[in-house]
């Protein structure tokens, strides 16, 4: 059993005009197995969240803690926090051009092992991931993320997630541009990464519809860089319903 | 004769004020540029393996086929009337890379050396010259390529630290001939490296790609000119960079003159140049010349930029550390072209030497 946990984190962003505080003060806990969604508006600090957790260089922390299981995850580089658990599957993954996926998938494992896994068990490990996400096997020969649609790069993301195995993974709109097919396969897929991992997940998304695979154990509105409600899956439904006017303050 | 600035060499011991030569450290060239140095013949070029059927190899008396006002290169003219002559007979396909490999003397003195490559009518072949070593070398590279042959010819300066190497690797590409060169400079103190190209008859293209790698204290010059005086040429250029360490210097300049005689022409030329740490310079220079409008196309670009931040945080929230991320961006970044090359061997051995130069600059 592993726990997550955020406390009282504000974070800024380094402007030419100065410094823009974006999370003013978030708190949350997360534990294994658990699902936790957090919706709202845009531009709320939702990725600046998941960023955030995962050690992007853009943030700065200002105030709080970030712990897993009681280690400190600020004081750890990007690097060492996937190694202790954590993973982030990007809005906007990014292309790595002249990078194999398989290399690229490879160089993960065998880092976050310790270990180059073996080859054969690998080849079919990354075969089996790669057919259950319904993405063709000519895409572990093709540059990391280049050229894929906004679709094909969900799914790259989502394979990764069944590869490495973390404790948590943070899905940062996972679901957008996916048609309803595309959403399947790739709910199918974290739920299935879950069954086998029981890790904890935090869920960002505006639309309820992949709620209905992933279901979630918690819902968090989030609006203007703090929770401001917390309920169960029904809050979901309100939400998508009634938009999120009574949370935002003009 | 070119109107275009940057490559008109001017045929004098340069100053280094004159266009074509003002990138050059001159005070580094060994006197290979002013009559100074003491030059030698020693033909150091030689085939490495057996000779295919159809193609000949031998020093003998050679034959300039263009004139150039190339100081270097009539330097070495002067000096010597005999040099290396690779041919590859009419019709030939030759399946295996053709191997010529150029053993190093050291710096005493310095090899002024004449070379011939000539590819006969549709013939189709791939030569590689392996250049390692310390050495002093001033090459005169003429390379013929009759109708319809298709010549790749890949050059690699794997050189250690104390070479100076100064040469023109001049094409003249007849009829329906294609003409790939591939330059790899990832080691020597300095080199300066005029790749150019001639078409002398429609139908002709031409593809100069090239990586190069300098650390602290390198400076690595490649100089393309293409020519296009004939109509419905095709060149590409795509030449790709890195640098780290204080004053790695590397000179990218791009000449492509468009004669009013070259309709259809179809042209395209790419310097990216990856910095990795302060104190190093990249010059890039892409220099487009037009004279007639009827063509199909002519455009350039030049980008200088450092890491990508976001590559890195991405491969690193993988797990991947920082030193593995760096190395594997570097060798993507590269790998467009290395993976031109074709022979598994030589790529690794140069994406080897490739995470050897950044190691190096990391310390
Ligand atoms: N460099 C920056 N300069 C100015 N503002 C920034 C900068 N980086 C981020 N921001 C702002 O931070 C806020 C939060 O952005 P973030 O990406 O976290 O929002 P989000 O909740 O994920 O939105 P979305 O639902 O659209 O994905 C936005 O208003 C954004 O414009
Ligand atoms: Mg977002």
């Amino acid at each position: 059993m592993s726990t997550l946990e955020i406390r009282g984190l504000k974070v800024s962003v380094e402007t030419e005009q100065g410094s823009i505080e974006i999370l003013k003060g978030v708190d949350l806990t997360i534990k294994s197995g658990e699902t936790h969604a957090i919706m709202g508006p845009n531009g709320s600090g939702k990725s600046t969240l998941a960023y955030s957790i995962a050690g992007h260089p853009k943030y700065t922390i200002t105030e709080g803690t970030v712990t897993l299981d009681g280690a400190d995850v600020l004081e750890m580089t990007v690097d060492e926090r996937a190694k202790a658990g954590l993973f982030l599957a990007m809005q906007y993954p990014v292309e790595v051009p002249g990078v194999s996926v398989s290399n690229f998938l490879r160089t993960a494992a065998t880092a976050l092992r310790g270990e180059a896994p073996k080859l054969r068990e690998w080849v079919g490990e990354v075969k089996s991931a790669m057919e259950s996400l319904k993405m063709d096997a000519s895409f572990a020969q093709r540059n990391v993320n280049e050229g894929f649609s906004g679709g094909e790069k969900k799914r790259h993301e989502i394979m990764q997630l069944e590869l490495l195995k973390p404790k948590f993974a943070i899905l940062d709109e996972t679901d957008s541009g996916l048609d309803v097919d595309a959403l399947r396969i790739v709910s199918e897929g974290v739920v299935r990464a879950k069954a086998a991992n029981n890790h904890g997940i935090l869920l960002i998304t505006h639309y309820t519809r992949i709620l209905r695979y992933i279901k979630p154990d918690f819902v968090h509105v989030f609006a203007n860089g703090r929770i401001v409600e917390e309920g169960g899956p029904e809050l979901a439904d309100k939400l998508e319903a009634n938009g999120y006017a009574e949370y935002v303050t003009a | 004769m070119s109107s275009l600035q940057s490559n008109v060499l001017e045929n004098h011991t340069p100053t280094g004020r004159e266009e074509a030569w003002r990138f050059t450290p001159l005070k580094r060239l060994g006197g290979i540029h002013d009559g100074s140095a003491t030059a030698v013949e020693r033909n150091s070029l030689a085939i490495n393996g057996s000779l295919p059927t159809g193609v000949t190899f031998s020093h003998q008396e050679i034959e300039a086929v263009t004139e150039t006002d190339d100081v270097i290169v009539n330097r070495i003219r002067a000096f010597t009337s005999k040099g290396a002559v690779l041919s590859i007979a009419a019709n030939a396909e030759i399946a295996e890379p053709i191997m010529l490999n150029r053993a190093s003397f050291g710096t005493d003195s310095a090899e002024f050396s004449r070379v011939l490559i000539k590819a006969g009518n549709h013939s189709k072949s791939v030569v590689v010259i392996e250049n390692s070593g310390d050495t002093h070398l001033a090459e005169d590279l003429e390379i013929v390529l009759e109708p319809g042959a298709h010549l790749t010819l890949i050059a690699l300066q794997e050189w250690d630290s104390k070479t100076i190497h100064a040469a023109r690797h001049h094409a003249i590409v007849d009829r329906d001939a294609t003409f790939k060169s591939i330059v790899v400079t990832v080691g020597g103190d300095v080199v300066r490296l005029l790749p150019t190209v001639d078409f002398i008859a429609p139908g002709a293209s031409c593809d100069l790609s090239g990586v190069y790698f300098a650390t602290a204290g390198q400076f690595f010059e490649h100089r393309m000119f293409v020519d296009h005086k004939v109509p419905n040429a095709k060149s590409r250029v795509n030449y790709k960079g890195a640098l780290a360490g204080d004053k790695a210097h590397t000179v990218w300049i791009g000449d492509v003159f468009i004669r009013a005689a070259a309709e259809g022409t179809d042209t395209y030329e790419l310097n990216r140049n990856l910095l990795l740490s302060d104190g190093a310079r990249a010059d890039s220079v892409p220099n487009l010349e037009i004279e007639t409008g009827e063509i199909v196309g002519a455009g350039h670009a030049s980008t200088t930029g450092r890491f990508d931040d976001e590559q890195l945080f991405y491969l690193m929230s993988r797990g991947i550390a920082m030193d593995d991320a760096r190395r594997l961006v570097v060798r993507g970044f590269f790998n467009e072209i290395v993976s031109e090359i074709g022979i598994d061997s030589i790529q690794e051995r140069i994406m080897t030497r490739i995470d050897g130069e950044l190691e190096k600059a990391g310390k």
